[in-house]
């Protein structure tokens, strides 16, 4: 069983003083810690943006892949072996933006995998531009005059496409946030998280503060996470007071479940070296 | 005569020596072109296949070949194949029998037709075609609809009509009616096959009862060789190619050429212990790859042009990741959506150069059906064993055409892993997935080993996987993963393994080079030239990267004369030797008109540079 220890790695962190992406980092070794996962059945498959780093941050199996394309090489990696435990870990640009339609299909699909999503509402890396989840208005160097179209709603998205395990954390809640990953973890199917994550250098609106003042646990008022339809209005929730927690869970057949010839195999683990096409040719003579 | 010289001109601007035509070799002597056309719809490819493929159960040589538009009612398909008695590499310029569905089939093709050629068409499609009082032709009108319609009382299932002509067909070229009654049982349910196998004994009786015997042109059953052949396209070749080399995991967004290759990949997955995946597109399919290949999995994807435009990213994430995949690219002319079901040699440039930077690739064109399987096996092994990218540089031609071959020889195959670690690393050194070795190849070990960490890095990373910008580190790993090239070559060199192929007599007036499917219609038109006694030979460039270099320059060395032959514009392969070898090619023979070469129209033109 792995240690917090065993999961540093000799790389120096260099996100900003203050980040975000240290609550997510925290929640994320502590929910493998309490998974009791060893870490070479665990893969960390990130994208491009400063979450992409998580990949030389923890100290497990990784793909550091390129932008907008986590989700299908994750899925990729599931589906060729199943006993591996598959984190993906994607930006508010990477999975929303370069990668919203992997989003939507792998969320279909309900391939058993968890994502996690760093949604900061802003580009960090590339020094501070919109993304598909910047608030109208949100003034960047690519958007002087304010971002003027709404923001996707990423949670209504998963929920309408069939998602099984959807939630919201915060990374200025660490505890939280591990309690919602070692859960997404456990679901058996596509746990995922969106979470707000404060960037402290470019996103001026979104901060801790703004957060704080604004969010809510959904446990803590009775909501109904097996009910689609109140699910779906809660993802519609902001302004005054933003839900965190989990909207909506149900179970449902994972993506390998769909094949027979993966129950209790996996493709990694088949002979190839004396298949046998005779069949197919006699088909053809 | 006169019918030749117009086909050719419509299609190459060039005048066919008829004197060519009548010393054919084999025009007395056993080969045989047919051609069916019609609408969309009306199962022109399944009648063509049927027919064709009853030949080869009859000991015949097939070669046959779709022409089809991108559009599913309607149009104008047609399905010519060649039967011989001999091998046969492509199909040819003429036909002896047209098999019309409708009046267009006549229209377009009747110029293709020899003389003392046979037409079968519906007598009661008043505008399909007028008979020619003093022409050499037979006209053989068949009342293919009415017998659908009042015979059979099938008036909604008037695709039933393609086997009322083929049985017609049976009858005319006096062949056995039995060979096609038993495929027509094997292809559909038992009361649709029932239904056929009567419309098509109709047709054959009506022929029997209303012509006289005298076809020319008839089909003689030969002895089996051997072992059966089998009945094949391109795109089934890959995948047993596929399959037998252990491709556990298929990821494909459906793209003509290559969709058929995904239809047999799905329909045998689950006897091979296999998953075929089509995800929400190009890039995607590259990306799962590429993770299931990272996770210890042989796995593949195709597409064409278009496609391989989206996948150019992941492309370059395989080299720099050194995660193994096969790629197979099947061309169709662009550029963008240009002629989609049609076939070109547009892209080996692309191909080849696809991709930001610099990383080491393999790109292999297979030119026939055999190639299209030994190579995809091989495939596998180069790409595991170097953990780079292996494109199957395909088209059209080659994907969709069928032929009868000879059963692929199962030792002759092997399966070649590399350097893969499994279970449990127990070195004392940490595990670095991009340990720097002598070949440029790490050690491999596959997620899941215990004690060891595989990190892969699209960033520029150090030995362990982790991301660096140091310029020490740069220079190395980017030296580390070129450096695989050449131990390719080496392994090519030591092994003796056949990047090129000659063909022909060392003593030669011209050499032709050439790479992919034009190998059939050259070695067709060869053989008409040798019978003119006319000879040339001919290299074909099996490997276009890394360039066997060595190879091309030792043919061009010893020709007279050489000409490329590319189904492209620009002659990507005269510049690729140029690049490499140094030296221009004499002449360069090209058509971009979407359609393959033909062995007469191309033995005229290599006349020409003669």
């Amino acid at each position: 069983m792995v240690s917090l220890q065993d999961l540093n790695t000799s790389k120096k962190i260099t996100w900003c003083p203050g980040c975000g992406n240290f609550g997510i980092i925290a929640a994320f070794k502590g929910a493998l810690v309490e998974l009791g996962l060893e870490r070479e059945r665990v893969v960390v498959v990130s994208g491009i943006g400063c979450h992409g780093k998580m990949a030389d941050y923890v100290n497990v199996n990784s793909f550091h892949g390129i932008h907008g394309r986590v989700l299908p090489v994750a899925t990729g990696i599931k589906l060729a072996n199943s006993g591996l435990t598959v984190f993906g870990f994607s930006g508010d640009a990477d999975c929303y933006d370069e990668g919203w339609d992997h989003f939507c299909h792998a969320i279909r699909r309900n391939v058993d995998i968890t994502l996690i999503v760093h949604n900061n509402m802003v580009l960090g890396l590339t020094t501070g531009q919109t993304t598909a989840t910047s608030q109208t208005g949100f003034r960047t160097k690519s958007t002087p005059f304010g971002a003027a179209v709404p923001p996707l709603n990423p949670i209504a998205h998963a929920i309408v496409s069939h998602g099984t395990f959807v939630a919201r954390g915060f990374s200025g809640d660490p505890k939280h946030l591990q309690g919602l990953i070692v859960q997404a973890a456990r679901h058996r199917g596509f746990g995922y998280i969106d979470v707000f994550q404060p960037c402290v250098t470019f996103n001026y609106l979104n901060t801790y503060e703004w957060f704080r003042q604004r969010i809510y646990k959904l446990e803590e008022t009775g909501h109904d996470a097996g009910n689609r339809w109140k699910a779906l209005e809660k993802s519609f929730e902001w302004g005054d007071r933003i839900p965190i927690g989990i909207f909506y869970k149900e179970e449902r057949p994972t993506f390998n479940d769909n094949f027979p010839q993966l129950k209790d195999k996996t493709l990694e683990g088949m002979q190839i070296d004396k298949v046998n096409v005779d069949l197919i040719l006699q088909s053809m003579s | 005569m006169n019918a030749l010289v117009g086909f050719c001109k419509t299609e190459t601007s060039l005048i066919i020596d008829t004197t060519m035509f009548n010393q054919w070799p084999d025009m007395e002597n056993g080969d045989f072109s047919f051609l069916i056309g019609g609408e969309a719809g009306a199962g022109i490819a399944r009648a063509g296949f049927l027919f064709a493929k009853a030949c080869m159960r009859g000991g015949l040589h097939v070669f046959g070949t779709n022409d089809y538009q991108s559009l599913i009612r309607g149009g104008h398909n047609f399905y010519v194949a060649r039967v011989s008695d001999r091998e046969v590499f492509s199909q040819m310029d003429f036909v002896h029998l047209i098999i019309a569905l409708n009046s267009e089939t006549v229209v377009l093709h009747r110029n293709k037709l020899v003389p003392n050629g046979g037409v079968i068409y519906d007598k009661d499609d008043l505008s399909q075609t007028r008979e020619e009082p003093n022409s050499s032709v037979k006209f053989y009108p068949v009342p293919m609809r009415r017998i659908v319609i009042e015979e059979l009382k099938e008036p909604h299932n008037l695709i039933i009509m393609n086997s009322v002509a083929l049985g017609a067909a049976t009858a005319v070229t006096d062949y056995d009616l039995n060979l096609l009654a038993e495929l027509l049982k094997e292809t559909f349910k038992p009361e649709i096959a029932e239904t056929n196998i009567k419309a098509a004994r109709i047709g054959y009786n009506y022929i029997k009862e209303h012509f006289e015997a005298n076809f020319e042109h008839k089909l003689r059953k030969m002895a089996q060789t051997k072992s059966p052949r089998i009945f094949l396209n391109g795109n089934e070749a890959v995948g047993l190619g596929a399959l037998k080399a252990g491709c556990k995991l298929y990821v494909s967004y459906p793209m003509t050429p290559t969709t058929g290759l995904l239809h047999f990949m799905a329909s045998n997955e689950r006897d091979f212990n296999m998953v075929t995946i089509q995800p929400e597109g190009e890039i995607a399919a590259i990306n799962m790859a590429i993770g299931a290949a990272y996770a210890g999995v042989r796995a593949m994807t195709a597409t064409s042009g278009g496609g391989f435009c989206l996948m150019s990213e992941g492309l370059g994430m395989s080299g720099m990741t050194e995660t193994p995949i096969v790629v197979m690219v099947g061309q169709r002319p662009g550029p963008s959506t240009g002629l989609p079901t049609y076939t070109a040699q547009g892209d080996l440039r692309f191909v080849i150069h696809a991709s930001q930077g610099e990383f080491p690739r393999i790109v292999i064109a297979p030119g026939d059906f055999e190639e299209c399987f030994y190579e995809t096996v091989r495939a596998f092994n180069w790409a595991e064993k170097y953990q780079l990218p292996v494109i199957l540089l395909t088209d059209k031609y080659v994907l969709e055409s069928e032929v009868s071959a000879e059963r692929f020889d199962m030792d002759k195959v092997t399966i070649e892993r590399g350097l893969v670690i499994r279970d449990s690393y127990t070195e004392s050194r940490v595990y670095g997935r991009y340990e720097v070795t002598e070949t440029g190849a790490s050690p491999r070990a596959i997620p899941s080993t215990a004690g060891a960490i595989v990190r892969a890095n699209s960033d520029e990373h150090d030995e362990f996987g982790l991301v660096t910008e140091d310029p020490a580190v740069t220079t190395t790993m980017c030296e580390k993963r070129m450096r695989k090239l050449y131990y390719v070559k080496r392994e090519i060199e030591e092994r003796n393994i056949e990047t090129t192929k000659f063909y022909g007599s060392e003593e030669a007036e011209a050499t032709i080079i050439s790479w992919g499917s034009t190998k059939g219609p050259i070695k067709e038109a060869l053989r008409l030239l040798s019978a003119e006694g006319k000879n040339v030979n001919f290299l074909q460039i099996l490997y276009l990267h890394p360039f066997p270099k060595a190879k091309v320059e030792e043919a061009m060395n010893k020709a007279r004369k050489t000409a490329v032959v590319e189904n492209n514009n620009t002659s990507q392969l005269s510049s690729l030797i140029r690049d490499h070898v140094l030296r221009k090619v004499d002449h360069k023979i090209l058509k971009y008109d979407g359609r393959p070469f033909s062995p007469i129209m191309l033995a005229e033109r290599i006349k020409e540079v003669l």
